[in-house]
């Protein structure tokens, strides 16, 4: 019962969506707002190789083979690097995911709230306490400890 | 200021309500040219900003520790950030013989595009006139304004990462996964954060949440602004913090802890593409503190903005300056923090703040809806 009625509520609020605030339609510009940030991410990179080559045109290029080697506190390198890391760094990646994903449900969510009403705050109290329990079952499994 | 209507008296509905609805309604159509030059003008702003940036920062910092900071560039070493952009267009551009060549020559532009792309969906005041000709004082205004500034500010660690990759240095590697858990730990507790304030706006486009704020409401005798710091400060100060962090400036800067990994994932590069890291850095500092002042702080609203839409942009400058100076601060005055520490207060202390903020805020706005009891 409770359900049908949200559904009418936001069904209203689509409809409000669609009309201006004058009751006509409403421009649609979100394309052009995406275009515009096309051209400027366009335009930064531009920017950036364009200082690059600038930086290629004044700049010394005097390539000796010490300068080729990688850093390594003053002694030669004997070993060469292998991209090898600690685990707990993939745990933290896919906490990471799990919650991140939890953030874009919830986005939406905050957006739509007043529409929503009691059941929208019942429904993410539930998925927000389960997700507390995975949080708080990571946390005894130890999995939020670094050392 | 208008004052909001349904927003009179002592009362939890008008605790940080929609009192006044839309404060002016849609942008102005303006044509495609138009926005490109304002997008264009904003991007040349954020990079004149970041040079004066580091000016500020060594300026203020000499302060802090007694010293007088650069003075033999120009008066008062105002020419410093001009010398230090010219002398590292100078240098030699050193790519390592182990190096993935194209990964390494491309991943600092990475985070310099994603850094500066970012400034597209700030708000920089409302419409004005300029010469006849309704001017957008924005690039874009998009609907999932807040997600896209979070969603290009995590783009970022890609350019860290690769970078730290394809250096094939271990000091490289080792700081440039620090760099990634931290962020990508330090990006779910800023995210979360905001949701008190998209709660509240109702909207997700960044003009639309400033433009919410511009609402006065009264309390009896007492007329405040509806920033949300006054309705959301938890939020607020969980977002200050994942944001140094999130830019993994100091108390937060393990990725570049000097003392441990020389100088992090940058160790291996020189000249610009070594500068690109720092103007990215920079750059995320400046739009970091214009999203907060936006969001908590109203943006552009202030006293006498209605009149001069001038003053609206130096209320934001000034809120802004306040957000900067308060990094410098935090850098002259915290040592760094441990790494396990710097994870378990994202993970232990900040995620289930962010997560009971959140319950919070929805329970008071369905009582103030009174959608309940």
């Amino acid at each position: 019962m409770l359900r049908y009625d949200v559904v009418e509520r936001l069904h209203r609020r689509q409809r409000r969506c669609e009309t201006g605030p004058d009751g006509g339609t409403r421009v649609q510009t979100f394309g052009g707002e995406w275009l515009v940030i096309g051209l400027m991410t366009i335009a930064a990179f531009g920017m950036g190789m364009t200082l690059l080559n600038l930086n290629l045109i004044i700049g010394p290029s005097k390539p000796s083979a010490a300068k080729a080697a990688p850093y390594e506190s003053g002694l030669p390198d004997i070993t060469p690097v292998k991209p090898r890391y600690s685990p707990r760094f993939y745990v933290v990646a896919m906490l990471f995911v799990i919650f991140d994903i939890e953030a874009i449900f919830i986005f939406p969510w905050a957006v739509i709230f007043d529409d929503l009403g009691l059941y929208g705050f019942v429904t993410m109290l539930s998925f927000l306490a389960l997700l507390f329990i995975g949080l708080v079952y990571a946390w005894k499994k130890g999995a939020l400890e670094w050392v | 200021m208008p004052v909001g209507s349904a927003a009179t008296g002592f009362g939890v509905r008008g605790w940080g309500g929609r009192a006044g609805g839309h404060a002016t309604d849609m942008a102005a159509e303006q044509p495609l040219w138009l926005t490109f030059i304002v997008a264009f003008i904003f991007m040349n702003v954020l990079l004149i900003g970041m040079a004066y940036m580091t000016l500020f920062e060594r300026k203020v910092l000499a302060a802090m520790q007694d010293r007088m900071g650069p003075t033999r560039t120009g008066p008062k070493g105002f020419l410093q950030p001009i010398a230090d952009g010219i002398k590292l267009l100078g240098k030699e551009d050193l790519i390592p013989a182990a190096a993935d060549k194209w990964v390494f020559r491309f991943a600092p532009l990475v985070i310099f595009v994603t850094a500066i792309v970012r400034v597209a969906v700030i708000p920089f005041g409302g419409t004005i006139e300029v010469f006849g000709t309704q001017v957008n004082l924005f690039a874009a205004d998009l609907n999932v304004g807040a997600l896209f500034l979070l969603a290009f500010g995590s783009l970022g660690v890609y350019g860290i990462i690769l970078g730290a990759y394809a250096s094939a240095n271990r000091y490289s590697l080792l700081g440039g996964l620090r760099a990634a858990a931290q962020v990508v730990s330090y990006e779910i507790v800023l995210g979360l954060s905001l949701v008190g304030v998209f709660l509240l706006a109702g909207t997700l486009s960044v003009r639309e949440i400033m433009e919410r704020q511009s609402v006065d409401l009264q309390f009896g005798p007492l007329v405040l602004p509806n920033w949300y710091i006054l309705s959301q400060p938890l939020a607020f100060v969980i977002f200050l913090i994942a944001a140094i962090a999130e830019t993994n400036r100091a108390p937060f800067d393990l990725p570049e802890a000097e003392t441990e990994l020389v100088s992090g994932f940058h160790t291996e590069y020189s000249a610009f593409r070594f500068s690109f890291y720092f103007l990215g850095e920079y750059i995320n500092m400046i739009i970091v503190s214009l999203f907060a002042a936006v969001l908590f702080l109203g943006g552009t609203d202030g006293p006498g903005t209605e009149q001069f839409w001038l003053l609206g942009i130096v209320w934001l400058f000034a809120k802004v300056m306040f957000f900067l100076f308060f990094y410098v601060w935090l850098r002259a005055t915290l040592p760094r923090f441990r790494y396990d520490q710097l994870m378990g207060i994202a993970w232990k202390v900040l995620l289930p703040l962010t997560l009971l903020n959140i319950l919070v805020t929805a329970f008071i706005r369905l009582v103030g809806n009174g959608q309940v009891f």
